[in-house]
């Protein structure tokens, strides 16, 4: 059974889509990432499961229960903001433990259970300061006890780490991660950020303009985008318009500018249902630059380096391999390439995917 | 001069036009008040000059000023609350109100536009023997001769709450506007229902505002004088009327100036005690 499903969900503002017929099924106890740019709707459904907003259409069920007239406070779920929403007039303690008073827990038990939400978030000590003296972080797992102590069936979180600083969204990521999997609650996450999706997520949702265009495990979304917005979503890639030659069997040929013609393994082009006009998606960092001559199977095309943008421990390359220009982001040892070297590109056909064209 | 001592000096040559002014048209003539409070009428109707303490004793004794200060202070009160109880639920809804938001504020500024004095003439007009209430009820035949509806206490604070309404309103409204929303969103989430959730968390942040709203209110519905003479009968006189009454019509100025300072102690007093426990950070906030 699903901990969440959406069948056929619809929202509209006046005339305005703001979800496309969306449907979903979210597994008991698992950690999914609704993943997209802003405006995409992530944020809606996410609103549509709280119940902070009715669909349009379409029926959402928590567990096997239809909750389309469950008001919120009904609902039972646990919701993170990305601005913490914590009560400034009350104390640490007294917010962890507001659920808990709409809920049958005997008052002499609030005390034990708001302890142990502290300690399970690291803060066992600010239960009687005030919200606006504790940091951004620490805000943000006051907030996250808030909404757990109440041991909530779905655990919703809206850009929850967005508002921290850049070394502290990565200590916050792994956190919550441990947190989540410690009380093993299904969980809800809505972020822009890939990286977040893809570290933390069981399965990533990664939505566009009120639709879903992929769903599956971060290394599915990754390397078998199903889409060119997902392949551009996440990662940096380059795409090319292509042909399919052949088709069938446990291999797809592909035509494509530059690389020429290579064989793909079919389940890295699941979309592609026939011959003729195709992409080929190449990652970044599947492309690789080298002075040395390509070793067996792997393709080699020769290239001058045009931009190199040093970023410590990587490079991120622009290279012009006739008059086609391609991005390559190289792990490096020692000194990066320069501008101007010629170099050749090495790609394995099995790193590229390919979708419909 | 170094940056540091010009900087130190900026504010004071900012602040100073504004700080001359008050000087010069508040404390001064207040000086000039307190003085006068000392001075003596004589039966000739002269000031005559020097220190005694008449005024104060005829002030502070007779049972007729404390009397009317109570009745003030009462309807001040009544004034007050009517304020929040009106102003309340408009101010939450102009401030959950999505786009309009700038017209209906707009609209509570317009009574501005037209002098208090003529807003509180208009109700003569409308409660009055001929007004347009009275007409309208002889019209449907309810009644067959006009009802003497004004100069009464109740009309004096219909007059007040008509006047201090919208300052009730512009303060919680600010107050509520800084309220963050998703505040009672996390609220329902955690199982309070609408109504718990206003009274847990939007009704406390919002007592700042409500506080300022009703000092304001208080303060300045204590010191009015026009709303019972334009709409209270001749026993609703509050205690401004009595200080206009002494210096307007009486001429008296020593005893006038010592019952405005007695108005302006009790008023200074309640200001006080609600800036010890509000703060006047949030009036001004309301203000502003």
């Amino acid at each position: 059974m699903s901990a969440v499903t959406l069948k056929n969900i619809v929202k509209r503002f006046g005339g305005f889509t703001a979800v496309h017929q969306t449907s979903l099924e979210i597994p008991e106890g698992a950690f999914v990432t609704l993943l997209g740019p802003s405006g995409c709707g992530k944020t809606t459904n996410l609103r549509m499961i709280a119940g902070l907003l009715d669909p349009t259409e379409g029926e959402i069920l928590i567990g096997d229960k239809r909750v389309n007239d469950v008001p919120i406070h009904k609902r039972n779920l646990g919701l993170v903001f990305q601005n913490y929403a914590l009560f400034p007039h009350k104390t640490v303690a007294e917010n962890v433990a507001f659920g808990l008073k709409y809920r049958d827990v005997p008052s002499a038990d609030i005390p034990a259970k708001v302890k142990a939400a502290l300690e399970l978030v690291q803060l066992p000590d600010v239960g009687h300061r005030y919200p606006k003296e504790l940091s951004g972080g620490q805000q943000q797992r006051i907030a996250l006890a808030r909404a757990i102590v109440i041991e909530p069936d779905v655990l919703l979180l809206d850009e929850p780490l967005s508002a921290l600083d850049a070394n502290l969204r990565e200590d916050m990521r792994v956190e919550l991660k441990r947190i989540q999997e410690r009380i093993g609650v299904t969980t809800v996450f809505v972020t822009h950020d890939q990286s977040e999706a893809l570290a933390m997520s069981d399965f990533i949702v990664v939505m566009s303009e009120g639709r879903v265009e992929q769903v599956g495990k971060p290394e599915e979304v990754y390397n078998t985008p199903a889409s060119e917005f997902v392949a551009n979503f996440l990662g940096a890639s380059n795409i090319f318009d292509a042909t399919c030659t052949t088709y069938g069997g446990a291999s797809v040929g592909i035509e494509a500018p530059v690389f020429g013609g290579m064989d793909i393994p079919a389940q890295k082009a699941p979309n592609l249902k026939s011959k003729g006009p195709a992409k080929l998606v190449v990652r970044a960092e599947k492309v690789i630059l080298s002075k040395s001559a390509a070793p067996k199977g792997v393709v080699s095309v020769p290239a001058k380096v045009e931009t190199v943008d040093y970023q410590g421990q990587a490079v991120r390359y622009f290279v012009s391999a006739g008059d086609t220009q391609l991005q390559a982001i190289n792990m490096i040892d020692e000194r990066p390439f320069a501008v101007g070297d010629e170099v050749n590109l090495h790609l394995r056909p099995q790193d590229c995917a390919a979708l419909p064209g | 001069m170094s940056v540091e001592a010009r900087e130190a000096r900026q504010p004071w040559i900012l602040l100073s036009p504004a700080l001359g002014a008050v000087v010069l048209l508040l404390f001064v003539p207040l000086v000039f008040i307190v003085v006068y409070s000392f001075w003596l009428r004589t039966a000739t109707g002269a000031d005559q000059v020097g220190f005694y303490l008449n005024n104060w004793k005829e002030v502070l004794s007779d049972a007729f000023y404390r009397d009317i200060l109570f009745g003030t202070l009462k309807i001040a009160t009544i004034t007050t609350v009517i304020c929040a109880l009106m102003g309340y639920p408009a101010a939450y809804f102009i401030a959950r109100s999505r786009g309009n938001k700038a017209i209906l504020l707009l609209l509570l500024m317009l009574p501005f536009w037209i002098s208090y004095i003529i807003r509180t003439m208009s109700w003569i007009n409308i409660l009055g023997v001929s007004g347009a209430f009275n007409t309208f009820l002889l019209w449907i035949g309810i009644i067959d001769e006009p009802i003497q509806m004004l100069y009464n206490q109740t009309t004096v604070i219909l007059g007040l709450v008509h006047f201090l309404l919208p300052f009730m309103v512009l303060n919680v409204f600010v107050s509520l506007d800084g309220i963050d929303t998703t505040l009672e969103d996390a609220a329902n989430s955690l199982g309070a229902t609408r109504w718990q959730a206003f009274v847990q968390v939007t009704l406390p942040l919002s007592l700042p505002g409500l506080a300022a709203g009703g000092l304001l209110c208080f303060v300045l519905g204590a010191g009015t004088y026009i709303t019972p003479l334009v709409l209270g009968g001749p026993r609703d006189a509050m205690f401004a009327n009595l200080v206009f009454e002494a210096i307007i019509t009486q001429l008296n100025w020593p005893l006038g100036s010592a019952l405005s300072l007695m108005l302006l102690a009790v008023l200074g007093a309640l200001v006080l005690i609600y800036n010890r426990y509000l703060g006047m950070a949030q009036l001004m906030k309301g203000l502003g």
